[in-house]
């Protein structure tokens, strides 16, 4: 039987639904998702649109003046929480996984997290929606901008307390600058170490974008450039000269982007994300070629990636992350409901949007695969498999896994004693808990 | 822990018995019988990483430095005796007043607050910081000290605990590498029968990652279970890192047990509204170590304690009555096996050119030596293991009269 379109399925998607058919052509699937603007998100249930930063920020100020009552969620966090749902609602019912899945990747490429405070989830529905996904098929220069210019992140890695200590308000105020965005996008965004550059780059990059910052207490309520935060001055990022005032900022990412540092790094990424843990040299080199040859088209990138033949071949290489393996889950019963998948995130250490640090979640099974999590999911593939033990044992095992299903996973379905436990020992199969 | 060479019938059973242990643990199916206490060690270490920054100044206050009021401001606390005083420590430090049971632990000799202590960074990032105080080392690294630590305490073949044990769902840096740890968090509100989760293994079995790690994870549910039926419940309604704390005091307090646990507390990182948000976690530190004390009974008197943090917080309060990231902070030594009822601390004192960088806490102290001192003097390692436990700490050296003799 041919095992592609169930793979396409799993690899290059979010798993298969039952009411939606493998496609006859999955690169040819594949390769339709990665053209035009990318599917509708809908705006959280009940709402005609997004929250905008205004909304949000306007409630962080209300916030801030009275507080709601203890055990009470604040309306930047329900407003956040909404966005949430909205987003999972999204992921259990696509059409488009793949997209999804690219969108998912680089929400963790470019992490953003929840304990970064209400200037991340003021910003998040902004930066989900017209920072990363607008991007995914898009340049990945223009996303770089868009992610390293957005209040979001600007919010959570303190660019907006650094101030040039020469400017005038620094010398008024004698604050100094703040190298946590600076570092940031060369380690993690960018060049990563491999980059060779120095603490005096980080330093210098610091200063370049100084002035940068948001203002969230009128309009405009987005970000903005302060002359009188900027440090004055030349200054020089990985041996190149930038001019003082603002532009500089852009020039300097611009360049970032082009770096080869980059490409290598963005290539190994995605190759790691959706083929292999420890990726053969020549596949990364392939997908890095397409980076460089096309100024970083990350739709060039991912037609190249459905093309790579070590993307096709059972068996399944990747442990799939808990956000991975929960909606994997649901979507094979035709769940729709967001609540339980991001309450299973929580309890799998996965939750979404709340990486504990900037350089996100793990992408390989060592960062996953630790003995108390390992059965806390067992834990969770039996609840799930009781939310949905209604459903036939056998057609949740066609949809989920399909022809990629050993023998032994589909005996050990005909002996269970109940539909609710064969279908929690379709849930733990290694068919379904790898991609 | 290796069921491979097990024909398949054997493997079944083999897995049952594993699996009634993991998800039953009643009494009868303790652990208690199969103990070769003789081979592990005695002596027990507990390390409590507090995430997020703790503000070494707010937690043991140098009330007695005569720039202190000025300095904190409104942040700063009153002087012992007075209503809301801080906990007196000997005339020139105080607790905070909600470090109720750790100054009774100071009065018994049992806690050894440590001052102007910081690692060697001074990035100010906290996942520099907190990667770099769990391994180790100058850059970061794969492993964590602990854990590398661990791989040079044999196991015995009987033993029923692994010698390490991680609380919580995230296996902390600080516990990852090359030796198999241990691991409990409270379990969800159902769970399935012992014999699904056979089945469940059994599926698992021949996969590389997930046959051994389920295995793993059973060992350690089995334990823990059994360990845990014993004695009083451990209620559960307590703060989560306080039911985590008693645990594993619960464990380690099993002739069985394992012997090196570490534990996180977050919370820390007080950019604003320091004075009320710092209250609670503060409590759940003290009820913690607390509990940790009573749930490991006589062997508390063998045990070390040690909480560290991945840098201080400004001396100063910013503009929202908080703090931000700093450098030089507080850690904590408690325990039976500490010589505590004093301060160690070569104080840098507060005067705007004895900051560091005129903003934070001048570190005098460096948190690797205390570390190093534990497992060279409590858990008796090699000087090779200690040296590969910090690489590039030469220059550090263990500092010595922590622990009673």
């Amino acid at each position: 039987m041919d095992t592609r379109p169930q793979i396409a399925a799993v690899r290059f998607g979010t798993g298969p639904r039952p009411d939606a058919p493998l496609p006859d052509d999955p690169v040819a699937w594949l390769d339709q998702q990665t053209r035009g603007p990318g599917p509708a998100l809908a705006p959280p249930e009940g709402r005609d649109a997004p929250a905008s930063l205004e909304e949000g920020y306007t409630a962080w100020i209300a916030h801030d003046a009275s507080p709601p009552p203890p055990g009470q969620a604040s309306v930047p966090t329900q407003l956040f929480r909404a966005e949430q749902q909205a987003w999972m609602r999204h992921l259990l019912t696509s059409t488009a996984p793949f997209h999804d899945r690219l969108t998912n990747f680089w929400l963790n490429h470019f992490t953003v997290a929840e304990r970064g405070g209400f200037g991340v989830t003021t910003g998040f529905p902004g930066f989900l929606r017209e920072v990363i996904r607008p991007h995914v098929m898009g340049r990945f220069v223009d996303m770089l901008l868009a992610a390293s210019k957005s209040p979001a992140m600007l919010y959570y890695l303190d660019q907006v307390a650094s101030v040039g200590p020469n400017s005038n308000f620094g010398r008024r105020s004698g604050r100094g600058l703040n190298e946590n965005l600076a570092r940031e996008i060369l380690e993690l965004h960018t060049v990563s170490p491999a980059g060779g550059y120095t603490q005096a780059d980080v330093t210098e990059f610091a200063r370049i974008m100084t002035g940068w910052g948001v203002e969230r207490m009128r309009p405009p309520f987005a970000t903005v450039f302060r002359p009188g935060n900027h440090e004055p001055g030349e200054k020089t990022l990985l041996g190149k000269r930038y001019a003082e005032g603002p532009e500089a900022y852009e020039a300097a990412l611009r360049d970032l982007a082009a770096h080869p540092a980059t490409h290598r790094f963005l290539a190994t990424r995605l190759v790691r994300h959706f083929v292999a843990d420890a990726p053969k040299p020549e596949t990364v080199a392939r997908i890095e070629s397409v980076l460089r040859d096309t100024q970083g088209d990350l739709g060039e990138a991912a037609r190249a990636l459905v093309r790579l033949p070590e993307a096709w071949g059972p068996p399944l290489t990747k442990l799939r992350a808990p956000l991975d393996y929960v909606v994997a889950l649901h979507r094979a019963a035709g769940g729709t409901d967001p609540a339980p998948v991001l309450g299973a995130l929580n309890a799998l250490g996965q939750p979404l949007w709340n990486a504990p640090q900037p350089n996100g979640w793990p992408d390989t099974a060592s960062g996953w695969a630790a003995p108390e999590p390992m059965m806390q999911r067992l834990d969770i593939a039996h609840e799930t498999a009781g939310r949905f033990a209604r459903l036939d044992p056998r057609q949740v095992l066609e949809t989920a896994i399909g022809p990629l299903a050993r023998e032994e996973t589909r005996t050990a379905l005909r002996r269970a004693g109940s539909a609710r436990d064969a279908i929690t020992l379709v849930f733990a199969s290694p068919e379904m808990q790898r991609r | 822990m290796n069921a491979n060479h097990l024909p398949r019938l054997g493997r079944r059973s083999f897995l049952l018995g594993l699996t009634a242990l993991a998800a039953a643990g009643p009494a009868r199916l303790a652990v208690a019988d199969v103990a070769p206490a003789a081979q592990i060690m005695d002596r027990r270490l507990v390390v409590i990483l507090l995430r997020g920054a703790m503000d070494g100044l707010h937690a043991v206050v140098p009330y007695g430095d005569a720039d202190y009021a000025a300095l904190r401001g409104e942040l700063a606390l009153k002087d012992p005796g007075q209503e809301g005083g801080v906990l007196d420590l000997g005339g020139q430090f105080g607790l905070h007043p909600k470090l109720v049971a750790l100054h009774g632990m100071y009065a018994q000799g049992e806690l050894l607050p440590v001052h102007a202590v910081a690692g060697p960074y001074r990035t100010r990032s906290h996942f520099d910081g907190q990667d770099l105080m769990e391994g180790g080392g100058l850059q970061r690294l794969e492993s964590g000290w602990l854990n590398r630590a661990l791989t040079h305490i044999p196991e015995s073949a009987g033993q029923p605990a692994r010698t390490g044990l991680a609380l919580g769902l995230d296996l902390p840096l600080l516990m990852r590498g090359e030796a198999p740890v241990g691991m409990w968090a409270p379990p969800r509100p159902t769970r399935p029968e012992p014999d699904l989760y056979a089945r469940m293994a059994e599926l698992l079995h021949e996969d590389a990652v997930l046959g051994p790690t389920v295995l793993e994870g059973m060992r350690g549910r089995g334990y823990a279970m059994g360990a845990l039926a014993m004695g009083a419940a451990i209620p559960a309604n307590q703060g989560g890192f306080t039911r985590l704390a008693a645990a594993a005091g619960r464990m380690l307090a099993r002739p069985d047990g394992p012997r090196v646990a570490a534990l996180e507390l977050g919370g820390w990182d007080t950019h604003a509204g320091q004075a009320q948000r710092i209250d609670p976690v503060l409590v759940q530190l003290d009820r913690g170590i607390a509990a940790l004390r009573d749930q490991l009974g006589e062997a508390w008197s063998r045990t070390a304690v040690l909480a560290i943090t991945e840098f201080g917080r400004t001396a100063r309060a910013n503009g929202n009555l908080g703090t931000d990231h700093g450098t030089g902070g507080a850690a904590f030594l408690a325990g039976g096996a500490v010589r505590g009822g004093r301060v160690l601390a070569n104080w840098p004192g507060l005067k705007r050119d004895n900051l560091f960088e005129n903003r934070d806490l001048q570190p005098t102290r460096d948190l690797r030596a205390l570390a190093k001192a534990l497992l060279r003097d409590h858990l008796r390692l090699s000087e090779g293991a200690v040296a590969a436990a910090f690489p590039g700490s030469e220059d550090v050296a263990a500092e010595g009269g922590l622990l009673r003799a």
